[in-house]
């Protein structure tokens, strides 16, 4: 759906995007992560024609950037870093504007359907600037919607908005999600990238890694595993710091907490032996790393 | 609708509601309208024969068919039609300094630029939305005062004088031209400030060649006549091409994301 190849983007001498390669399929929702100034939003602006690439090629939908400017911005949707909304309109006002310019056929029935489905219908007489910042955000979704777009665009959706906000803006992109469209969606939110995305890319001007949120850890900090004991000891360490496929091992008071690639395939086999040394296992689970963790690691490291 | 029909749709239901550009745009074409009438009508009741104060270029203008107070008469009067040539200068400026400065403060411009409107439906659109307000308070002031006039002069020729040739030519062409330059001066302003208050001063610079005309003649260094007027629409025009030029350059996409301050 976004082909991007040997996309750079360059103020004067300062590299916003550098050399940016990158595939988001259809159906996706794809995570873009990175620090402040990293060059997200410069690669929305790009990918939606707002500001045209130094070097590089993009497709989106099967049209290119830079010559098919018009009829991408007529097939993605956006909802920019602020709502951008006119605040001495209606809500209703603001969306049949933009239905206007995104010659959406139905001016009447579209507006009324977007609202609907974010729950500002009974609001639409209302001036937007007398709305909640979470209310402005449903209102900017709307207005990203308004044309059916087969990919959306979405910068810091859930940016500034308060907790209840946040998870109502998020399960609407998990239920557009399931509708297949694409969503490129620029977050700080770690914890929402990790639930949200199907797959996570990392950029400082460059990128830095792409994949899916568990393979990131995995590839970051392997699989860690953690078995409770009733009673573990340096004997009961050693036994499993025995095992071929432990990669490490260490205990936590009567814990032990082993890397292994495979825990599915092999824990099985843990279990067995900790039993058989006459160890109580009470429980077994998997210690998940946090995207933030693979987020600081990478960022660490670059 | 289409896309210009749109933005200038938006730009009236947004611009109108700010009471200050409302009422910019609805008291200076009453005031510009009411007081050239008012000063035939205050005049037309005591014309003397006193000319003497009149630059002689003037005078000669008015020849003998005209006593020396209608002659008077038609000198002042002129002078609030140039005053009256501020409208299509002012009323574009207001409104575009709002429309544009507004619309960067709020952040509404990136959503629009992501729209499938051309940059030349855009700048058509908000140009067209400043000027016809401009434009139409214009003719309809100038109108007023014609019928107005009409009424009130009780020598014909007198409002031959008034309403002739060269005043039709620059209501009907110079002002809108000036309507033209005023909107890419304030399109210019508006990408370097913040502030659609220091916009409207700063662009306001565009009158400052119509004042010294007005002070010029006044003091009968120059003189207004239909000679004037031709060489005003053509340094217009030309002033125009550079100002659309400069603004068109401006009003691209990646400039107002990047370079707008």
């Amino acid at each position: 759906m976004i082909q991007i190849r040997n996309l750079t983007k360059k103020f004067g001498g300062l590299t916003a995007v550098d050399n940016l390669t990158l595939d988001v399929k259809e159906g996706e929702v794809f995570g873009f992560l990175g620090p402040n100034g990293a060059g997200k939003t410069t690669t929305v602006r790009m990918l939606t024609c707002l500001v045209g690439p130094t070097s590089g090629q993009a497709t989106v939908n099967g049209l290119q950037v830079g010559r098919d400017d018009t009829a991408i911005r007529r097939s993605v949707g956006i909802l920019t870093e602020t709502p951008g909304l006119y605040d001495r309109l209606s809500a209703e006002k603001n969306l049949t504007i933009f239905a206007n310019l995104y010659e959406v056929k139905d001016v009447a029935g579209q507006v009324e359907k977007v609202l609907r489905l974010l729950g500002l219908w009974d609001r639409r007489d209302d001036l937007a600037g007398n709305f909640s910042k979470g209310m402005k955000q449903k209102l900017a979704i709307c207005r990203a919607l308004l044309h059916e777009p087969r990919v959306l665009f979405l910068d810091e959706p859930t940016s500034g908005l308060d907790p209840e906000a946040a998870k109502l803006v998020r399960d609407f992109i998990e239920d557009i999600k399931e509708h297949g469209r694409t969503i490129f969606l620029c977050t700080h939110n770690l914890d929402e990238a990790d639930r949200l995305c199907d797959r996570i890319g990392v950029i400082k001007q460059r990128l830095l890694t792409v994949d899916t949120p568990a393979n990131l850890r995995n590839r970051l900090f392997g699989r860690t595993v953690v078995f409770h004991l009733r009673y573990a000891d340096e004997s009961t360490l050693a036994l499993v710091r025995g095992l071929p496929f432990i990669k490490n091992a260490q205990r936590v008071d009567n814990k032990i907490v082993a890397g292994l690639d495979d825990p599915e395939a092999h824990n099985p086999a843990i279990v067995r032996a900790l039993v058989e040394t006459g160890a109580d296992v009470q429980f077994v689970g998997e210690l998940k790393h946090s995207l933030e963790d693979v987020y600081l690691a990478l960022m660490a490291n670059n | 609708m289409n896309k210009i029909q749109t933005i200038i749709d938006k730009e009236w239901a947004e611009v109108f509601k700010n009471r200050l550009v409302l009422f910019t745009i609805a008291f200076m074409p009453l005031m510009f309208t009411a007081l050239p009438l008012i000063f035939l009508y205050v005049l037309g009741k005591e014309v003397g024969n006193d000319a003497s104060d009149l630059p002689p270029q003037f005078l000669q203008l008015c020849g003998e068919q005209l006593t020396g107070g209608e002659c008077f008469q038609v000198f002042l009067v002129n002078q609030f039609l140039l005053l009256f040539m501020m409208m299509p200068l002012m009323i574009p400026v207001v409104i575009s300094a709002y429309s544009i400065v507004g619309e960067k403060t709020t952040r509404c411009l990136e959503p629009l630029l992501a729209t499938p409107i051309t940059t030349a439906e855009l700048i058509v659109g908000k140009g067209l939305a400043a000027a016809i307000p401009a434009i139409g308070a214009t003719w309809a002031g100038f109108a007023v005062f014609a019928v107005g006039a009409r009424l009130m002069v009780s020598n014909p020729l007198v409002y031959v004088r008034l309403v002739d040739p060269m005043w039709l030519m620059a209501i009907g062409i110079v002002g809108p031209l000036m309507a033209v330059a005023a909107i890419n001066v304030s399109i210019i302003v508006s990408s370097r400030v913040s502030d659609p208050r220091v916009a409207e001063q700063v662009s306001m610079v565009i009158m400052l060649p119509l004042l010294a005309t007005f002070f010029a003649q006044l003091a009968g260094v120059i003189l207004v006549n239909m000679q004037f007027m031709m060489l005003a629409a053509g340094v217009l025009l030309l002033i125009d091409v550079g100002l659309v030029v400069l603004g068109v350059r401006l009003f691209q996409r990646e400039t107002i994301l990047t370079k707008w301050k």
